[in-house]
């Protein structure tokens, strides 16, 4: 075949078609095997829990301590039921989350602009960076006699604390999650056309969202932290009761089946919100950039 | 094959058109770019002239460090000359890139979208655009797919459709195809080429490779290494359909490679 000549127009479109059929990535797609993956995720924590409420039980059995002091799993149980039964639970679950988003959202607010500002500004940042990133070790709870005498035994004493202790990892998130674009992105958002604001909202805050996510889950988990220290403490009739203020009740009353029931609860909430909504934004923004690998 | 040498220590070289002048798209004048002026550090580029009529195809040829990507920079307005001047009259320019640069958060057709909204084109326009530039790259139907899961030739394609929805008159490539495999490569220099041809564009095409530089350009110039600088210029009037095997091609390759070689070897000494 002479090298001249020039394929007609349909054998390249043959040829262009077939390459890109051959060439393009193929994702895992297999729905058996994804069901199978998450089946496999599932069951291991679901072991662990188990062997530690067996310990727990052997524990109780062998009366290695009081019972007032060591209640058994089941009493536990039936304490957490009793407050489920009584609605007492749902609503210090429901003040305690209502608290803990309100700080939470203002942390964002904050979080984000000073993150912002961390990247956009040497001067600031060589200033105030390492304050933040020390804030961030701070225990918040360290905040909590200061907020008292601030802002009395009141919401916002709380509120205080769980903004001290979210915001900094969230301006930290946004903050590594700018450092991480790609000097290229933003060129090519200058060759579109995007200036000022119209950079920031279209390139850079979108490419940094991986980090602003984990940024956020982190901010997330010491929000919730913060306000279980802050509710121990902060303690008022006018206030409605939290699942801090339960668990203070509980020791005071030396209801130990009731610590427990309450520590359990705790928990829960932390991890429910973490996997109901974190976990799967996050996945999401991932899979979208083709950054999950074979995993789920 | 006409040439125009000229002598490699003359400091000021001047490569310009053939007589046929059609409007100039592209203007440089005299321009020199220093990014470190510690003495002893040659500038990037040095008293560099150039005129690119509209229209037409040039490839910049030349080894690592001989400025090309600041060239294109500079036309493209994202860095200034430190001195000399820089006209494009020939209307809005698009720079691509090696890696195909699109924007992962966002899908194929998301990423054309994006430049036609910052480009202040008419929201009801974007969709008929976006499906016209689609079916321009041939991928129509594609614009639904993330960047991840396409192949760097169907990426590359994407990033010339955003290309062109930015109005662009002026292609900038930046050794856009040197990631991609030979036969996919093959087959985007035929993309090429009709596109440049169909949407009459003015296309300045940096490469290290001396075959595409045939294979593509009408012009080839080749540079030399700090100070960047063009060495010599050729036109190419090679019969026919073009392609990367063709024996005009080699035999034109050959030429250019001794003359690249040898500028190479002048940094060795």
């Amino acid at each position: 075949m002479a090298v001249n000549t020039p394929t007609s127009r349909d054998d390249f479109a043959d040829l262009e078609a077939g390459l890109d059929a051959l060439d393009s990535p193929v994702g895992p797609n297999d729905r058996k095997a994804a069901a199978r993956r998450m089946l496999n995720s599932v069951w291991p924590p679901i072991l662990a829990i188990i062997v530690l409420i067996a310990f727990w039980w052997a524990a109780y059995a062998l009366k290695l301590k009081p019972e007032y002091v060591l209640p058994s799993p089941a009493s536990a149980w039936d304490s957490f039921v009793a407050g489920l039964e009584s609605g007492a639970t749902q609503k210090a679950v429901f003040n305690s989350l209502q608290r803990a988003f309100v700080g939470f959202a203002i942390s964002v607010v904050i979080g984000t602009i000073i993150g912002l500002a961390l990247t956009k500004f040497a001067f600031f940042r060589r200033g105030f960076g390492p304050l933040i990133t020390g804030l961030q070790i701070l225990p918040s709870v360290a905040w909590v006699p200061a907020a008292i005498i601030w802002f009395g035994l009141s919401n916002e004493a709380m509120l205080f604390v769980v903004i001290m202790g979210a915001t900094p990892s969230i301006a930290n998130g946004i903050k590594s999650g700018v450092d991480q674009i790609p000097p290229l992105y933003p060129r090519v958002g200058t060759m579109l056309g995007a200036r000022g604001l119209n950079q920031i909202r279209y390139v850079i805050l979108p490419a940094s969202l991986p980090g602003y996510l984990s940024g956020l889950r982190q901010g997330w988990a010491f929000a919730w932290r913060s306000l279980m220290a802050a509710e121990l403490i902060v303690f008022s009739p006018a206030l409605g009761l939290g699942l801090g203020q339960v668990l203070d009740q509980n020791r005071t009353l030396g209801d130990m089946p009731g610590v427990m029931a309450t520590i359990i609860s705790i928990l829960f909430v932390g991890i429910l919100v973490e996997l109901c909504f974190f976990a799967p934004l996050e996945r999401r923004v991932l899979r979208q950039r083709g950054l999950l690998g074979d995993k789920l | 094959m006409s040439d125009q040498t000229v002598a490699t220590t003359e400091p000021r070289v001047t490569v310009d058109l053939p007589p046929d002048v059609r409007p100039v798209a592209v203007q440089l004048e005299r321009v020199t770019k220093v990014f470190n002026d510690a003495p002893g550090v040659p500038p990037v580029l040095q008293d560099l002239s150039l005129r690119v009529a509209s229209g037409e195809f040039v490839c910049l040829l030349g080894a690592s460090g001989c400025g090309k990507s600041t060239l294109l920079n500079l036309v493209a307005g994202l860095e200034s000359p430190t001195s000399g001047s820089i006209e494009v009259p020939g209307g809005r320019t698009a720079l691509m890139f090696q890696e195909s640069a699109l924007f992962p958060w966002l899908t194929a057709g998301k990423n054309i979208e994006l430049a036609l909204r910052l480009g202040g084109v008419p929201r009801a326009e974007w969709k008929p655009e976006i499906a016209r530039l689609l079916e321009l790259v041939h991928l129509s139907g594609q614009g639904d797919k993330r960047v991840h899961e396409l192949s760097g030739g169907m990426r590359q394609r994407v990033a010339l459709a955003r290309a062109l929805a930015q109005r662009a008159r002026i292609l900038l490539m930046d050794e856009p195809f040197a990631a991609l495999d030979a036969i996919t490569r093959d087959v985007l220099h035929e993309e090429l080429h009709r596109i440049w041809q169909e949407a009459d564009l003015t296309v300045i095409f940096v490469t290290h490779n001396v075959r595409e530089a045939v294979r593509l350009g009408q012009r080839v110039l080749l540079m030399s290494s700090r100070p960047g600088m063009f060495v010599r210029q050729w036109q190419i009037d090679i019969e026919g359909p073009r392609r990367i095997e063709s024996p005009g091609v080699s035999a034109l390759s050959a030429e250019i490679t001794e003359d690249l070689r040898r500028e190479i070897r002048r940094h060795g000494r």
